[in-house]
């Protein structure tokens, strides 16, 4: 019994020294902290990143676009309107409890309340438990996304969030303003639990002893996320060596990071497009596909990209990139000064006209000075454009009120599907469906608002593809709206800090696979 | 005394009310809070239903007399970020920037002290020319451009000191202190160094030009031709008239120094009130607004009590309790 005991004690000793040796920690600097536990409060990309961290959804997005099987190891489409999904055995929540599959239903109809993802998960009728380790996501049409949207269903623990809490309150009320259960505990299954938590200013991840994810090469045991405000302060952060990864980058210190030793830079492209829309309600002007044409061939956006960006930008003719089922590869940017000067002749107006533009100055990369930039390649085909910039906190209110003829607008879809930038930013603005909630250019087009409407229910994904093209086409042929760039994506760590295996075009870092040197 | 403080308290509430109605004034401009907490996608029916939960569809004044009810039972609102009592997140955040201001000016009184008496009592020694050269260069580079420059050489390129943050804090009782770790005294050095750089060369300039008038007065010309010890005449009879006029400003520009926490703390990620402004200014977190400007404006209050105070004790023939 004795040597037993001191067997296994030195056996403890050695896995212990094991994993010590073998454990790392990642001091984390991002603009932003999560703004809750609870990953159903908000939709952003930052509740994203903190849902991959502490929760795992039941499939997530490779580096290439395809799906990778998270909680569900394999799925197939049983019928038109249902796709099961077979459950990872073995799994546990933070909490201890086991993961099944009634927590994927619980999470489905939490989703379908989540004032949020309620709009993405419209088309579900929900999840129906087949057995434990079975479960049915069924939706009302044949939906394409199906898949797309399981990347948002992050198992959350049914036991654990169901009940009262000490406040009276139930523990799965999703509170956006206030306290909530949610907002302050989490159970997930993810790689990480959260371990300490000062809101704004400190973050303590650490890993969770169960993890079910064995096979990953990750060997970060612990992350301290502290939010970094100010680009400057962040860039200073890491070359100083107090963190070990930022997020994001600003453009104005890529040379500066590339060219410090010990650091390094990751960039990608990415799917955010940033774009101009010509209001046709408030300029007769713009109703006239030659004016619009007009300013898309003033307007040098490979200028805009290769100087503003330095480079960290890719050129836009269309609104989804490479990659995306609508994207054209035959549709490439169109600046030529002598060309839109001789379609403003054509349209009538030789002598140009004024007009006003609103952009933010906090929003997107450089989003002001992309914007002074166009104010004055316009003034070369006689547009004057008076231009006002606002930081975010102000700029969506003027935005939907439409208070300027151009307003500048950047899109990511949720559902990393082409179909989904024109169903927000072009499709004839309609209050009761919704579409076209973000078309302040008020460019309508019903040919293009029912190859979309059939997309949604289009299956078959080469027929989708090319119905996706033939909007793109039309958009770009009309110039529906000015396009920039779509903005790259940044990174940057210290050098024994392997970033690029665990990003993507999602921006959501795969922190559980990080591998530190 | 107790009349004076009585009355003191009264121009308090009438400053916080005028605090308030204009802290309610600005937030319907700094932009749209519902815009902050919903992702973009959500739809505008969803993001209306929100903002009718909130209250922001109330006439504004129905919103201020909401709000001057509550604020009089001393809730002063929640914060839509952190979710909590805006006043418990300022309780929270106060510390930090206590602790930043209180360093600071000890930097300041510590060194404007012998620095401003030794320039006025030498003006024309070497030294003496290279503070008051050395302030005019302080007094006139932006307090951002300082910190700015402070990261880059301690930081950056030294690696002697951390970059951002508070460093390891200890929570006594609630209080979140830098105090008690060394790492929270490393971290402090380069803020409060950023922080004092905008008053410290004022007050240098401030004592020595006060200090050189008090010295050419007719009872300093006494004491001299009385033979007394110099030490006595500079520090006991000279400085202590200096102090009137040092003491008065130095009130007011506490209340500034607190303006400059803002960029400060900006600059250092400093979780202080300072940052905790300018992001709630970003997020329009409207309560959390109004909760910052009342709290600073209770600061402000107290500090000036405390300062015609403490004037009245450092000279008796002005009377705080008099009519005139």
């Amino acid at each position: 019994m004795k040597k037993l005991t001191c067997i296994l004690v030195a056996l403890l000793i050695v896995l212990s020294l094991g994993t010590a040796v073998n454990a790392k920690t990642l001091k984390l600097a991002m603009d932003a902290d999560p703004v809750s536990l609870d990953p159903h409060v908000q939709l952003s990309g930052g509740m994203l990143q903190y849902s991959h961290m502490v929760f795992d959804p039941l499939v997530r997005w490779s580096k290439e676009m395809t799906f990778e099987p998270r909680l569900a190891e394999k799925w197939e489409r049983i019928d038109e309107n249902t796709v099961r999904f077979y459950l990872r055995k073995g799994v546990v929540f933070h909490s201890g409890n086991p993961f099944t599959a009634r927590d994927i239903v619980w999470t489905v109809d939490r989703l379908k309340r989540s004032q949020d993802f309620k709009g993405l998960f419209e088309p579900f009728v929900g999840a129906a438990v087949i057995d434990d380790h079975t479960v049915d996501l069924i939706t009302k049409k044949p939906y394409p996304l199906l898949l797309n949207m399981a990347t948002y269903i992050f198992a959350m623990d049914s036991v654990f969030y169901t009940g009262t809490d000490d406040q009276g309150q139930p523990k799965d009320a999703i509170v956006k303003t206030g306290y909530s259960f949610a907002n302050m505990n989490e159970s997930g299954t993810g790689k990480y639990r959260v371990t300490e938590r000062q809101q704004g200013v400190k973050n303590v991840f650490t890993a969770f002893a169960d993890y079910w994810d064995t096979a990953s090469p990750g060997n970060v045991d612990t992350i301290i996320f502290t939010p970094i405000k100010k680009d400057a302060t962040r860039v200073a952060a890491l070359l100083s060596g107090d963190v070990d990864f930022i997020m994001p980058v600003p453009p104005q210190d890529y040379d500066r990071i590339a060219g410090t030793d010990g650091v390094k830079l990751t960039t990608m492209p990415g799917s955010r497009v940033i774009t101009f829309q010509l209001n046709q309600k408030r300029r007769d002007e713009f109703k006239n596909p030659k004016v619009r044409q007009a300013i898309v061939y003033a307007i040098n956006n490979e200028g805009i990209a290769e100087k503003i960006m330095k480079g960290k930008a890719t050129a836009a003719a269309q609104q989804a990139p490479e990659g995306y089922l609508g994207y054209v590869e035959a549709l490439k940017p169109r600046y030529d000064v002598a060309k839109a000067q001789e379609l403003m002749k054509e349209a009538g107006y030789p002598d140009g006209f004024e007009c006003t533009m609103i952009a933010p100055n906090n929003r997107y990369v450089n989003d002001d000075k992309i914007a002074e930039a166009a104010v004055s390649m316009l003034g070369r085909i006689n547009i004057k454009v008076n231009l006002k910039t606002m930081p975010k906190a102000q700029y969506w209110d003027q935005f939907d009120a439409q208070t300027a003829d151009i307003q500048m607008i950047g899109w990511h879809p949720d559902t990393e599907d082409s179909a989904n930038y024109t169903e927000f930013l072009l499709m004839c603005p309609n209050k009761e469906t919704g579409y076209g909630q973000y078309n302040s250019g008020n460019y309508c087009n019903p040919k293009v608002d029912e190859i979309i409407l059939a997309c949604q229910s289009e299956t078959d994904r080469d027929k989708r593809a090319a119905m996706l093209q033939e909007v793109e086409r039309i958009l770009y042929n009309d110039a529906a709206f000015a396009p920039l760039h779509w903005q790259h994506l940044s990174w940057a760590g210290k050098d024994n800090v392997n970033i690029l295996p665990i990003v993507n075009v999602m921006n959501f870092p795969y922190f559980g696979d990080l591998v530190i040197d | 005394m107790a009349a004076f403080i009585i009355r003191r308290i009264v121009q308090a509430f009438v400053v916080m009310f005028i605090i308030s109605s204009i802290g309610f004034a600005v937030k319907h401009n700094v932009g749209d809070p519902v815009w902050q907490i919903t992702g973009i996608s959500v739809s505008k029916a969803e993001r209306e239903r929100i903002r009718e939960d909130l209250g922001l569809n109330d006439p504004v004044y129905i919103q201020y007399i909401d709000f001057l009810k509550k604020a009089a039972h001393g809730d002063l609102g929640k914060s839509y970020f952190y979710k909590k009592p805006a006043a418990d997140v300022i309780l929270d955040k106060a510390p930090a920037t206590l602790e930043l201001v209180l360093v600071s000016s000890l930097i300041i009184v510590v060194l404007s002290v012998p620095l401003g008496i030794y320039a006025a009592i030498y003006p024309k020694r070497l030294f003496s020319r290279v503070i008051m050269g050395g302030s005019i260069v302080g007094v006139s580079i932006p307090v951002f451009l300082i910190a700015i420059m402070g990261v880059y050489l301690f930081s950056v390129q030294l690696g002697w000191l951390p970059s951002f943050g508070r460093g390891e804090t200890v929570n006594v009782g609630g209080w979140r202190t830098g105090f008690l770790t060394a790492d929270g005294w490393r971290h402090l050095i380069l803020p409060s160094l950023s922080l004092s750089s905008i008053m410290l060369p004022l007050f240098i300039r401030l004592i020595r030009s006060e200090m050189m008038e008090v010295l050419e007065s007719d009872y300093i010309r006494y004491a001299w031709a009385k033979g007394l010890n110099r030490y006595r005449i500079w520090f006991l009879h000279a400085f202590k008239n200096t102090l009137l006029p040092v003491i008065t400003v130095g009130g007011v520009q506490l209340g500034i120094t607190i303006a400059f926490t803002i960029l400060t703390e900006t600059v250092f990620q400093w979780q202080g009130l300072g940052f905790l402004f300018m992001e709630a200014v970003e997020r329009s977190d409207t309560a959390l607004l109004v909760a910052y400007l009342m709290f600073v404006g209770m600061i402000m209050v107290v500090v000036n009590t405390v300062v015609d105070i403490i004037y009245g004790v450092v000279n008796p023939t002005v009377r705080i309790t008099g009519a005139a």
